[in-house]
Parts: C-alpha cells; sequence; structure tokens
C-alpha cells in the first residue's frame, strides 16, 4: 500500500569505498540511468534501499489486517469480492516488494523476521483501528491516495526493480482509491446515518493520513543522501500539500467537512493545514498507537501457526528432489 | 428494527440454483477468513483467489434464482436475509477452516465433487446454468489441482502435518455423502436433463480422492455413516456465526443502499 518517510539515518560509508567508483555511480544517477542488481552501488545506498523497500513490503502485507477487518462483513457481494480483491492486490504488493528488496541481497525470510521482532518498522496508518464500513470507503479514498502521491515519484526511483515494482503498484493503488471514494460517495449520497457513518471515518483518519508523509521537512536530517540518489524527489511536506490540495475539492464534492477548522486557502490557491500533532505521530511509531500490539500479535500468530505448513512443504520438496537424484542415477 | 428474513418461493429449479449458490457463498467465505492470515503470503493470495472465484459463482447463482423466482429477491436479499434455516449448503462448506489441513481438506473434498459436478453441467437443457457451468469448471480444476498439491504436500510432508492431513480427512469424512443426495425436486431436473444425477458422479470423485490420498501416503476412512441435513436446512451450529457476521451491516441498517 505505502511507504512512509522515516527518515533514518544510515551510516554514510561511501569514503570507505572506492572513490572513483562512487563518482561514476553518482555520474549514472545523475544521468538518470537505472541501477540494477547487479551493478556495483555504495554500500548505504543499498542499506536505505533494503530498508525503505522492505518497509513498504511491510507495510503492504499488515495493511491487510484492519482492511481484512471488513471481508467478512462488507454490506453486499460486489463491496464483499471487491474488498477481497483489493486486499489480495496488498498481498501481492507485498510478494513483489520483497522480490525487489531481495535483489539486494537479503531474503525474504530474514527481512519479514526482523518485521516480526519488531526491528523493522511499517506504515503507522495501520495502527489505527477499522471501527465501521466507511473506515473501508476511507482508507481506500485517503490511505490509498496519501500512497498514489508518495509512489508516483519511485516510478522514477534510480533502483531500477524498485521503480518497476512500483510502476505496476501505482495502477492498483489508483484503482483501490477510485474504489474507496465511490463507496464514500454512495455513504454520503445515503440516509442521514450513513452520511454521519462517512464523516466519523473523516474525522478520525484525516490527521493520521497527513503523518503518512512523515516529519516535516523542518526536522528531517537525513533527506539528503535519499534526494541526492534520487530514491527521493519531494520532501515530506511538498507532498503533503499536494495531497492536501488534490483531497480538499474531494471532500467538498462529497459535502464531507475536513476536521481542521483552522484551513484557509493561501492565494496561490493551496490550502493550508493546522499544525499536526507529532506527539501522536512519535508515539505511534514507538508502539503505543491503538492496534500496534494487535497488528503484530496477529502478524506473529500467523507466522508461528503457519510454520508447521511451510516446515511440509519444504520436507516434501526435499524428498521430491531426492527421489529424482535417485531416480536419475538408476 | 433489524431486517427481517425474506420469504423465497422454492421452486424445484429455485431451490436447486439457491443450494449451489449457498455452496459456493460459504465456502468463499470460509476462505475469506483466511486472508491475511494464511501460513505464506503465496497462500494469501491462493485462497483469495479460490474465495473470489466461489463468491462469483455464488452471485451468479442467486441472480439467476432471484429470476427464476421472479418475486423481487436479488442476490443481496438470497444471501443476507434469509436465516440458517433457510440455507441449503452442504454441510460440508460451513465446517470450521480449523487448521490449514482441515481447510485444505475440505476443499479438495469439494473441489473434487465440483470439478466433475461442472464439467457434466456444462451440457445441462438451462442455458444459463451451462453457461456458469462453464466457467465454474475452469475456476474449480484449478481448485482441485491447488488442493491436491498441498493433500500430496501434507501428507507426505512431516510427521506433524501428515497426522494434521489424516485428521483433517477423518474428520470431514462424514460430510461427503451429502453432495451425491438428490431430493424428489431435484430428480424430476435430472430427469428433464436441467440437472446431473450427483450419484453418476461418485465413482470417478473416489478415483480421484484414491489417487491423491494414496500419493500423498494417507488413507480415506472405511466408515459409511453420513451426516445429512444441510440441503433442507437442518446446519451444524457454526453456519450460525458465520451468517451472523456475513449479515451484520444488512440485518443494522435495513433497506440501505451500500
Amino acid at each position: 500500500m505505502y511507504t512512509q518517510a522515516l527518515n533514518t539515518a544510515e551510516a554514510d560509508d561511501r569514503g570507505l569505498e572506492d572513490a572513483g567508483r562512487a563518482a561514476q555511480f553518482q555520474a549514472r544517477i545523475d544521468a538518470e540511468e537505472r541501477i540494477e542488481p547487479n551493478d556495483w552501488m555504495p554500500a548505504a545506498y543499498r542499506k536505505t534501499l533494503t530498508r525503505q523497500i522492505s518497509q513498504h513490503a511491510h507495510s503492504e502485507i499488515v495493511g491487510m489486517l484492519p482492511e481484512g477487518n471488513w471481508i467478512t462483513r462488507a454490506p453486499s457481494l460486489r463491496r464483499k469480492a471487491a474488498l477481497l480483491a483489493k486486499v489480495q492486490d496488498e498481498c501481492g504488493h507485498g510478494l513483489y516488494l520483497y522480490a525487489a528488496a531481495e535483489t539486494l541481497g537479503t531474503s525474504r525470510e530474514e527481512l519479514v523476521d526482523a518485521m516480526l521482532a519488531g526491528k523493522a518498522k511499517y506504515s503507522s496508518i495501520f495502527n489505527y483501528p477499522t471501527l465501521t464500513w466507511a473506515d473501508i470507503g476511507t482508507i481506500g479514498w485517503l490511505v490509498d491516495g496519501a500512497a498514489i502521491m508518495n509512489q508516483i515519484p519511485l516510478c522514477r526511483c534510480s533502483y531500477g526493480p524498485y521503480a518497476r515494482a512500483m510502476i505496476r503498484v501505482c495502477k492498483e493503488e489508483s484503482f483501490h482509491q477510485r474504489q474507496g471514494y465511490e463507496i464514500m460517495l454512495t455513504l454520503c449520497r445515503g440516509s442521514d446515518e450513513q452520511k454521519a457513518m462517512a464523516q466519523d471515518a473523516l474525522d478520525r483518519w484525516w490527521w493520521p493520513v497527513l503523518m503518512m508523509f512523515g516529519p516535516p521537512d523542518a526536522t528531517s536530517q537525513h533527506s539528503d543522501t535519499s534526494t541526492k540518489w534520487k530514491i527521493k524527489r519531494f520532501s515530506n511536506d511538498e507532498l503533503r500539500q499536494k495531497f492536501v490540495d488534490a483531497t480538499v475539492p474531494q471532500a467538498q464534492y462529497l459535502g464531507l467537512a475536513i476536521p481542521d477548522p483552522g484551513m484557509t486557502r493561501d492565494k496561490e490557491g493551496h490550502w493550508r493545514y493546522s499544525d499536526i500533532d507529532w506527539t501522536e505521530f512519535k508515539q505511534v511509531l514507538a508502539g503505543n498507537g491503538p492496534c500496534n500490539r494487535d497488528r503484530m500479535a496477529a502478524r506473529r500468530k500467523s507466522h508461528d501457526e503457519g510454520a508447521w505448513v511451510r516446515e511440509a512443504a519444504a520436507a516434501y520438496a526435499a524428498k521430491r528432489a531426492q527421489r529424482q537424484t535417485a531416480q536419475a542415477a538408476e | 428494527m433489524p431486517a427481517a428474513n425474506i420469504q423465497v418461493s422454492e421452486t424445484p429449479l429455485v431451490l436447486y440454483a439457491l443450494r449451489r449458490a449457498d455452496d459456493a457463498l460459504v465456502l468463499g467465505h470460509r476462505l475469506s477468513e483466511w486472508c491475511g492470515h494464511a501460513p505464506m503470503m503465496e497462500e494469501d493470495m491462493a485462497l483469495s483467489n479460490i474465495a473470489l472465484d466461489l463468491i462469483g459463482q455464488a452471485r451468479e447463482l442467486y441472480t439467476y434464482a432471484a429470476k427464476a423466482e421472479g418475486k423481487g429477491n436479488d442476490e443481496d436479499k438470497l444471501a443476507y436475509l434469509r436465516d440458517v434455516r433457510q440455507y441449503r449448503n452442504l454441510l460440508l462448506v460451513e465446517q470450521p477452516n480449523g487448521d490449514f489441513a482441515q481447510t485444505l481438506v475440505r476443499q479438495f473434498f469439494y473441489s473434487a465433487f465440483a470439478d466433475l459436478y461442472w464439467r457434466a453441467m456444462m451440457t445441462s437443457r438451462d442455458a444459463t446454468l451451462a453457461a456458469i457451468a462453464a466457467k465454474s469448471e475452469k475456476e474449480s480444476a484449478y481448485h482441485l489441482r491447488h488442493a491436491s498439491e498441498w493433500i500430496i504436500r501434507l501428507g507426505d510432508g512431516t510427521d506433524e502435518s501428515r497426522q494434521r492431513a489424516q485428521a483433517a480427512i477423518d474428520h470431514l469424512w462424514a460430510f461427503t455423502g451429502e453432495m451425491f443426495a438428490a431430493d424428489e425436486g431435484e430428480r424430476a431436473l435430472i430427469h428433464a436433463g436441467i440437472a446431473v444425477d450427483p450419484g453418476t458422479l461418485r465413482g470417478r470423485w473416489m478415483t480421484t480422492l484414491s489417487e491423491v490420498v494414496g500419493e500423498a501416503t494417507l488413507h480415506l476412512p472405511q466408515g459409511d455413516w453420513m451426516q445429512q441435513g444441510g440441503r433442507s436446512g437442518r446446519h451444524s451450529e457454526h453456519l450460525g456465526h458465520l451468517l451472523s457476521e456475513l449479515q451484520s451491516m444488512q440485518r443494522t441498517f435495513p433497506g440501505q443502499t451500500w
């Protein structure tokens, strides 16, 4: 579903590497060439991307939980099929993102283990609960909308496998976003009760969605390298503003109120939002969001309860390989 | 005021479509419960895919049942506004997911039947049922292949997986007989060339089972006592809970558009 700018520092160890190769590498980036898995790359570039892509993959997989919460309760068969297909898409995104991360040399198992051990992060947004059906519409509309804002520039990311994965992911996300908006439209054209459900969902998700773009530029110190390497092309605040400007008219069309009474429109036509409560963001990142513990517990439970299945599949594959070798030897 | 049950005029054809629709929806719903919780991501994808196929089949069959009934019902009313006693699915498909072995054995028993059933139904004299069968047969063939591969992997995998797979077979076996039964109304449809006599599929179903279960180094139970009742609305206790979840929105907010 989505990648988050967490701006974690990476040791800048380029100094230890061949300066000539580093210069050549940067020249390729500057010329908008794609870096491919077998190309030489600075260790910090590899590390930054492994972290970012795997974090993105974890977000897709954990992101299945809040929406999956409504698959069995979707209000019509059409909605049920669409939601199931959507959550399945998120899983598919997770799979190709793990595959993209693996091209950098770390296995899916290691990456998943790091997430289950609480060492790797996933998007903070999935630590909020889906309480009503309107939350499913809101997630599609806003969370996927924010994801698209973040991910469209990643289609031009310097690392080839990530950029290519993003092209496909963005197409599907754009479909999800329209689907979510259509759920909201149906609710807003429905009964008073349905409209109130839609407004309540917007009230709860608005601020957490704005936090998805990461800390304000003034406090981010580590975007510089990512920008230089063309992994990141826009700052957190630039993307956040683009998202707000695109979303406010959509809310107006729905007849919903953005829960920010202080919001104003400036001379250039930008919607200026009020201060974001970064304490809440930090708390959620620190593990204290409403659902952090539930999400991790659910992922660990599936992983632990599925261990015997994975072991069986591996044991069977080994037996079969052995039989084939024995047969070939006869 | 929660939404009340609808009443359905169950002519033989309506009932026939409804029974197959309920099978597909209930099993699709059960599989959808795995989404996000499967033992590996590939299975999250596969089980969701199968669930989507089954929900798709259910929608076509409900729509046809509603049309055949001609009383203004539709797919959602049939799915969301009938209570447990009005549901007509096989007892097999409503059984809880249990562990992965139980889910896959349930799927294997059903898909081995559905694959034969839909293939035979492609020559139904009812054009709509024949068209639904043509689509469903392709899907069922994949579902059967997926389930068969897992039965073999689990049976011939580790001691634990073998024991779990055998336990699932032993547990679910008594729910398989119902697939081959046909009541008087269905007999008339069979006679008219609209329906297939499920009894005629049993031999080939057993052949499929024996081959796969044999390769999996598992065995089929000897017992021949079979549970019945799903087709006439006498279900296990499990179905009511499934329906209370499935139907919660439509029951809580009656008559609204979603």
